[in-house]
């Protein structure tokens, strides 16, 4: 049945010609990607669009912030910085041929990205394999940067968090008997869920349920109310903001009175917007307080309000932070360097210590992951749906 | 018990929902025999329109249910009118081609919508505005929403007119006709393409009612909203026998019950699969659903 | 003997299309090589899926809307196999170079993929015989979608973190030596007697039966090796890309898959080898213009079913007039192959 006369062989080229052909001239077809000498490439990858696109759009706004602000400095070794971003719709695959892209086609030095873990995990073997450095502004999964040595970020990570929150719950809030409700579908939120479960029992505390829901859902009523009957005094929900917000209502309309305790997934203004004053007197751990009074970082505030003015975010949440700093981390290491070379601006990335970004001061460690203090933030919503987060506490590593 | 008790509220709430976007597939299926893939979408569209109308209208009448009103009329209107285009332009053409033709097309235009209400809406969710202030009704440990309520009734309520409609007035007597033989039909003089444009318009007005109503309760949307919704909805007219008005409802509310009843003792990751294993489960017990009826096929 | 040489002339052309598109592309001086190459063996996937759904879909008529949920089983198996038995395999074949152990682990892996997705298929493929058209369609929707979620609980694989550590052994050779295969299997099926019966059944099922053929039969056939083929594309998928996450096998692969050949030509293999080629080049063309693809996709695939519902290419067996025996029998007679060269994408040489 294989192959039984020449037609078919024939059949079986083509395909293969057309490819060639279609290969042949798209290659013909290219422009050098307006890499001009006086200018440095990097890439942005994330997510612009979808499910999580307050995170990308965040993050590109800090990004674009701090490159705009190293270009009116004079740029890094004489050359302008430019951005190059890429929209990887909150996929995981998308965000993957995203940075082969950026690598491969644009020719960028280093890729900035993910916020998702999920996505982050995705591309970061692409960044690996091509030996260009990546760092993620605010994937917190332990395993991203465990793909390898090419591989940063600027944010703590989740055993951290989870660790935070476990002490808030144990230490300021007195819990005793917490439920726990995760996004299955997110590699973040499991993670985080799983050292949060890890840690609260450890200080003595009980986990009472833990039980899950997907990312999309719209109804969580059925997990709520198996939820409410094990009485708990508080239920931790590492999710994102868009299900958090519907999730919080919902759990107020069942009667579930008690507060609800996240990680940096809550953090965006579409949270209070969704949730309203569900949302009172829940709390997350997070990046930074816009509260801080830290000069460095009120100029960012200040900075930022005058950029972004008039747009539905101009309050820079943890995710522009993180973003602005990345691109500061990134230019610091290109100037320590004195070099654009991939391999020198990894070597000088690793070495980065005591940086005083926005977030704080950033060292990171052998693991290529930041060590820096977390804030809890507790969520305020008034009765007309305006929010804001009142910074409570700093736990620092 | 009570948890329990509080899991049927849940689960019967959820269905409501479901069973008020299946009436809209079962009536277009009963006509044309075509899955309408884009009645989700349409339902996203209501509800999208309903964003915009309430922040135009909220505040502007003098009580809450008139605003609510107001806003459900001008946003059925507007998807009833997206409906008939729709029928025109991409389905009409295409009535005498095969079912797998008109199947693509479908999924065409539910892409289409999708990605136009990406582009147009944004992608990120927005909060639908409160139009019916939420009150509580407390019944023991028991806790409904008079927004759940409001689902349900309107369900049952839009369920039993749709039957009258269709059993009992001129209009839904050529529906009828035209569901059973079109040709026959039109030599019966029914102007076939005015009843089914009438159709895809009762059908996406209905999405649109579903997709504020839906919003009110639970006020999250998004350009995507209607993709899981629509096809659970299309599920559950299946499973209660599609083109029948009741089965949709009593579908709709299997589905609801059985999710819900999945997620608060089984494990909720299966609560998408539970759909559509009672689907697949039903079919091959019974292909025509628990209320249709058999077809036998003419060769 | 004959037919030995063109296997063996085939795999000779790939390798050296290999050995050549590594040193041109990916280490050579086209600048953004890498970036085309991943696209060359993205296309080389999807001509495998759309070529296998087509056989499913446009050849015997058993419309099917659950072929990313295959394709998913053949990833998430191959990989596990890889993954889990990787070590042991090379162990057992440690006398052979690095290069031929990568070789034997990867067809391992496929033929595990094809194994597990032909099962998967036959266990689809017989509650379905009982429904037929948009009942059969969404039935396997639903399939596709159990499939997902149930992979989604299997920590194993990595259930929502995705499964990273895969091995990469595919590239451009395993991919089109795939492709090329798949494309010759379906060729040579559709002008057997499985072949006339699968027209028979997709033309008229009642007439088909009349006439002894055994529908059951072949539509569980059909189901079988369509899923199969989509399962070993889902190997060299997983074994390429490294990482797999359940969000890349939604039904919205499926549809992807479906306005393959529904553009290309349902029922044509030369329409879904096109389809699949389009779907994958230019959404990478227009990238910059990301909000507006997809709009632009959806409208062309109305436009095109409306205005030409046999695809690009067509499917003259069921519009056109029957011009000779081949012609009748082929799914994609001479008349497509004239309108491919003429628009010189997938014509002769």
């Amino acid at each position: 049945m294989f192959l039984s006369n020449m037609k078919s062989l024939r059949t079986g080229i083509i395909p293969v010609l057309a490819m060639v052909l279609l290969a042949g001239l798209s290659a013909c077809n290219k422009k050098d990607a307006g890499s001009a000498d006086n200018e440095i490439l990097i890439g942005h990858y994330g997510s612009l669009t979808g499910a999580t696109a307050t995170f990308g759009q965040s993050a590109q706004k800090g990004i674009e912030m701090a490159v705009d602000a190293i270009n009116a400095s004079g740029g890094v070794l004489g050359k302008k910085l430019k951005v190059l971003v890429e929209d990887d719709q909150g996929n995981p695959i998308e965000a993957q041929t995203a940075v082969t892209k950026l690598i491969n086609k644009d020719r960028v030095v280093a890729v900035l990205g993910e916020i998702a873990s999920s996505n982050s995990l995705a591309a970061a073997p692409v960044a690996q394999q091509n030996r260009i450095p990546m760092i993620s502004p605010g994937s917190t999964n332990p395993k991203v940067t465990a793909v390898g040595d090419y591989i940063f970020r600027v944010c703590f990570i989740d055993p951290f968090q989870g660790l935070v929150m476990a002490k808030f719950a144990t230490n300021t809030l007195k819990l005793k008997n917490v439920a726990v409700l995760r996004d299955i579908k997110s590699d973040y939120s499991v993670g985080l869920a799983n050292f949060f479960v890890e840690n609260f029992t450890k200080m003595g505390g009980t986990i009472v349920t833990d039980i899950s829901y997907s990312q999309g859902d719209k109804d969580f009523t059925a997990q709520l109310t198996a939820i409410k009957a094990k009485n708990p005094d508080g239920i931790f929900v590492p999710g994102y903001y868009t299900e958090v917000g519907l999730l919080a209502r919902q759990a107020r309309k069942l009667g579930i009175k008690v507060t609800l305790l996240g990680g940096d997934g809550w953090d965006s203004s579409k949270l209070w917007e969704i949730g309203g004053d569900a949302l009172n007197g829940c709390y997350y751990s997070n990046h930074y307080s816009v509260d801080d009074p830290s000069p460095i970082l009120q100029k960012f505030v200040a900075d930022y309000k005058a950029k972004y003015k008039g747009t539905s975010d101009s309050i820079p949440d943890a995710m522009a932070a993180l973003g602005y700093d990345a691109a500061l981390i990134l230019a610091d290491a290109m100037k320590r360097a004195n070099s654009t070379r991939p391999d020198s601006v990894r070597d000088a990335l690793a070495q980065t210590k005591g940086f005083m970004g926005v977030t704080g001061n950033t060292t990171l460690d052998e693991n290529r992951n930041a060590v820096k203090p977390a804030v809890v933030l507790e969520v305020v919503v008034d009765a007309k749906g305006n929010g804001k987060n009142v910074f409570k506490e700093t736990v620092s590593p | 018990m009570e948890s329990f008790l509080q899991q049927l509220i849940n689960g019967i709430s959820l269905g409501s929902i479901y069973a008020l976007v299946a009436l809209g597939y079962t009536m277009v299926y009963g006509v044309l025999r075509l899955i309408n893939f884009a009645h989700g979408d349409v339902y996203m569209l209501g509800a999208y329109f309903g964003y915009y109308l309430s922040r135009a209208v909220q505040g502007k009448t003098p009580s809450h249910i008139l605003d609510a009103a107001v806003v459900m009329l001008l946003s059925m209107i507007g998807c009833a009118l997206v409906g008939m285009v729709m029928e025109r332009l991409a389905y009409r053409p295409v009535r005498k081609a095969s079912r797998l033709t008109l199947l693509i097309i479908a999924i065409g235009v539910s892409l289409l919508i999708e990605n136009a209400g990406q582009l147009f809406f944004g992608a990120d969710p927005k909060f639908f505005p409160q139009l019916i202030p939420e009150t509580h009704v407390q019944m023991g440990g028991l806790m409904v929403t008079n927004q759940q309520l409001i689902v349900l009734f309107t369900a049952l309520a839009l369920m039993i007119l749709l039957n009258l409609f269709i059993y009992r007035s001129r209009t839904g007597k050529a529906m009828r006709a035209v569901s059973f033989n079109l040709d026959a039909a039109k030599l019966m003089g029914i102007n076939t393409d005015r009843i089914i444009a009438l159709t895809f318009a009762l059908g996406s007005a209905l999405a649109a009612a579903g997709g504020i109503l839906v919003s009110i309760n639970i006020p999250g949307i998004d350009p995507l909203m209607g993709v899981m919704t629509g096809l659970k909805a299309f599920v559950a007219a299946v499973l209660g026998g599609i083109g029948n008005i009741f089965g949709a409802v009593l579908g709709g509310l299997i589905l609801g019950l059985a999710e819900v009843m999945v997620a608060g003792y089984g494990s909720s990751t299966y609560r998408d699969a539970i759909a559509f294993l009672i689907l697949i489960v039903i079919l091959l017990f019974k292909p025509s659903g628990i209320l249709g009826k058999g077809q036998v096929e003419k060769v | 003997m004959k037919r030995i040489l063109y296997i063996f002339g085939v795999i000779g052309v790939l390798a050296l299309l290999q050995w050549g598109l590594t040193a041109v592309l990916l280490d050579g001086p086209v600048r953004q090589g890498p970036y085309y190459y991943q696209i060359l063996v993205l296309a080389g996937i999807n001509i495998i899926l759309a070529v296998s759904l087509n056989l499913t879909n446009g050849i015997a008529g058993q419309f099917s809307i659950g072929h990313a949920g295959f394709f998913a089983v053949g990833a998430y198996v191959a990989a596990s196999v890889s993954y889990y038995g990787g070590s042991a395999i090379r162990a057992a074949v440690s006398f052979i170079p690095p290069m031929g152990q990568d070789a034997v682990v990867l067809l391992i892996a496929l033929a595990a993929a094809a194994l597990a997705t032909a099962l998967a298929g036959l266990i689809v493929g017989i509650p379905s015989l009982r429904l037929r058209g948009d009942y059969l369609a969404i039935v396997t929707l639903g399939f596709g979608e159990i499939i997902r979620v149930l992979i989604l609980n299997i920590d194993a694989v990595g259930g929502a973190r995705g499964f990273s550590g895969i091995p990469k052994l595919s590239n451009f050779f395993w991919v089109y030596l795939m492709a090329v295969a798949t494309v010759v299997t379906v060729w040579n099926l559709v002008r057997s007697t499985y072949g006339r019966a699968f027209l028979a059944i997709r033309e008229n099922e009642i007439a088909a039966q009349a006439m002894g053929i055994d529908v059951t039969r072949h539509k569980v056939l059909a189901f079988v090796i369509g899923s199969m083929f989509a399962g070993m594309a889902g190997c060299l998928f997983g074994h390429y890309t490294m990482y797999l996450h359940t969000n890349s096998f939604t039904f919205v692969k499926s549809f992807e898959i479906i306005i393959m050949i529904a553009i290309g030509g349902l029922g044509s293999i030369e329409g879904a080898v096109l389809g699949a080629v389009l779907l994958t080049v230019l959404p990478e063309a227009f990238r910059g213009f990301d909000s507006y693809r997809m709009i632009i996709y959806s409208l062309a695939l109305i436009l095109i079913m409306i205005y030409r519902p046999q695809g690009i290419l067509g499917q003259k067996s069921l519009f056109g007039k029957k011009r000779r025996k081949s012609a009748t029998i082929d799914a994609g007679p001479t008349g497509a192959k004239s309108v491919a060269a003429e628009t010189g994408v997938a014509g002769k040489q």
